[in-house]
């Protein structure tokens, strides 16, 4: 189960970072620099390797840096690996990105002071997690500073080993089996307090922290180059909804099942599960892999009809595409974040897709 | 009516129906100020018209919070600003001379409300800007918050008011962190019997929450919103 984990910390995406045009001062103008970014990583903290490379060049005033992908900025707080799933449906290697060093466009991305910023908007959606996981706080919050320094920093620099040593301090647990099936949607004052119940804080609530981003497409295609390209980010709905999971006795609650959740309006959650949604013809069956093992990942995409008119032409998760089968709490175990979030980026297929007008 | 063991939180269903007893409370109680209104808002792009499931926030927008630097640092709330007529552009001028804050220009908020499904709380996100519409500096909005507000700004840099991007309107927005929301909503339920034996709590959830978080901005909720029904 290791492997999986160890597979996501080390991943890196390859960039080849431009500067815009209009920050070109000298002659020739630069190279493009050349970059591993970890997936895990943030692109704010990849500036200092940028900017030595762009230096003698750029014009004069205060460094404001944000990224931008084809004329769409990117926003730095979402991690890189799951920008370039998200963006570059057909993955582009190196991902070409332009990168600015003034004009910061204010009024569409939330300002970066630097390092600080990207850290303590980690520490926030760790918060966040921990409150989904546990109904409070209390762990994130009691860390002492030379953990929290510690935890930074495994992360920052990509070191799976200190980061588990120091957040398994933090009993965020894992999704699946542990949870009980507790969730009722009754009246508030008749829900049980999720306050400490023990030292640690630690309650089995049954939600799993996910961060989808979905975007939708009206005509079909079959090749990922075909796939439109993201223009703006009003074409990409966000949601930041924890996963409820319901532990049903015999059933197992798999990635499908997960996202289906999450998205009602497409897909009317009746009693039919994921063994009665048709497949394409001429699909190969691959085995769905057991708990314990990760290695039938498959790179095939699975079909879904559901009720409603929707389609999942594609779940992307660490830069792999996951058969839908997969239990749920093995990816979330797997996949997820240091911050303890799952992203999972999905493309539907709908009946018609309304253009949205600027607000 | 168990609040002993209650967390705090409540539903998006609960929040819907706290939203709506506030906007109608609020029309009844203050017809003079500016009124909170419900903005719908599809869950996605491409959501099909006959969508029945629908999001949405509630906004009270344009209102001129004045801060008065005295002692207790009072707060009042004014009328919205309207363009259209000529004797409330004399008002606002009025409104300016009673300011002592800083700088000589009125500042304006927009307020809304929005259910957090990870925290299972409302959220109060604000934006504050001049009458030309172009936003303060956090600097700026610093020095118009109510003393303790700044204070507690000192202390907690990241983790009190973040910037972050608005859920529906995807602009960068400040938002008040809503980690002890469910901790101090149960502390004042449970400190006030007759919210304990009256059986519309949830109608008066958002009121309660807002007379605790409109403080922040100074915000002053007219005192015949609390009482009970």
């Amino acid at each position: 189960m290791m492997e999986a984990q160890k597979y996501v910390w080390e991943g890196a995406i390859p960039l080849q970072i431009h500067l815009h045009e209009s920050e070109v001062t000298t002659l020739p103008p630069p190279l493009p620099a050349l970059i591993l970014a970890p997936r895990i990583g943030y692109l704010p903290l990849l500036i200092p390797h940028i900017k030595p490379h762009f230096n003698s060049t750029l014009p004069p005033g205060v460094d404001t840096v944000w990224f931008e992908y084809k004329g769409l900025p990117l926003k730095w707080y979402i991690p890189t690996g799951v920008l370039f799933d998200l963006l570059c449906v057909e993955p582009e290697r190196p991902w070409n990105l332009t990168v600015h060093f003034r004009g910061y466009p204010g009024n569409i991305l939330i300002p970066c002071e630097g390092e600080d910023s990207v850290k303590w908007s980690f520490i926030n959606s760790l918060k966040e997690a921990s409150y989904i996981i546990n109904g409070n706080c209390k762990n994130v919050m009691n860390m002492s500073q030379p953990d929290q320094v510690e935890l930074w920093h495994s992360v920052f620099n990509g070191n799976l080993e200190a980061y588990l040593k120091v957040s398994s301090k933090l009993k965020l647990g894992t999704a699946g089996h542990e949870y009980s099936a507790n969730l009722n949607s009754g009246s508030f004052v008749s829900r049980q307090s999720t306050g400490d119940t023990d030292a640690t804080g630690q309650v089995k609530t049954g939600r799993v922290p996910v961060r989808l981003y979905v975007w939708g497409v009206s005509e079909d295609f079959d090749d990922l180059e075909d796939a439109p390209q993201i223009d703006s980010w009003d074409k990409i709905s966000y949601i930041n909804r924890p996963v409820e999971i319901h532990g049903e006795e015999g059933k197992c609650f798999t990635l499908l099942d997960a996202v289906k959740s999450l998205l009602p309006e497409h897909f009317q959650y009746k009693s039919l599960t994921n063994e009665e949604s048709s497949k394409e013809e001429g699909e190969d069956e691959q085995k769905v892999p057991s708990e314990e093992g990760g290695e039938n990942l498959s790179e095939d995409v699975e079909s879904c009809y559901p009720s409603d008119n929707a389609e999942v032409k594609l779940v992307r998760i660490q830069g792999i595409e996951p058969k839908l089968e997969i239990p749920f709490s093995w990816v979330v175990h797997n996949l997820m974040n240091p911050e303890h979030f799952l992203h999972i980026c999905v493309c539907l297929k709908v009946s018609q897709v309304k253009i949205p007008s600027d607000g | 009516m168990d609040i002993s063991s209650w967390d705090g939180t409540i539903s998006l269903a609960e929040f819907h129906v706290a939203a709506r007893a506030l906007v109608e409370k609020w029309k009844r109680v203050s017809s003079a100020s500016p009124p909170w209104s419900w903005v719908s808002c599809p869950k996605q792009p491409w959501v099909a018209s006959h969508e029945v499931s629908v999001e949405g926030y509630l906004s009270l927008e344009n209102i001129i919070l004045v801060s008065i630097k005295e002692e207790h640092d009072e707060l009042l709330s004014f009328p919205q600003k309207e363009e259209t007529s000529c004797s409330d552009k004399e008002e606002s001028i009025d409104i300016a001379t009673l300011s002592q804050s800083d700088r000589d220009e009125i500042c304006y908020y927009d307020l809304h409300i929005v259910y957090s499904a990870s925290y299972r709380v409302p959220v109060l996100y604000f934006r504050v800007y001049y009458s030309d519409g172009e936003p303060l500096e956090f600097e700026d909005i610093k020095k118009h918050l109510p003393a303790h507000s700044a204070k507690t700004l000192l202390d907690s840099k990241w983790t009190f008011i973040t910037q972050e991007e608005h859920p529906y309107l995807k602009r960068p927005w400040y938002k008040l962190h809503p980690c002890g929301t469910g901790e101090w909503m149960k502390l004042l339920f449970q400190g006030d019997v007759s919210l304990a034996r009256n059986g519309a709590a949830i109608e008066v959830y958002l009121i309660s929450w807002l007379s605790f978080v409109g403080q922040v901005v100074g915000l002053r909720i007219p005192y015949e919103m609390l009482n009970q029904l």
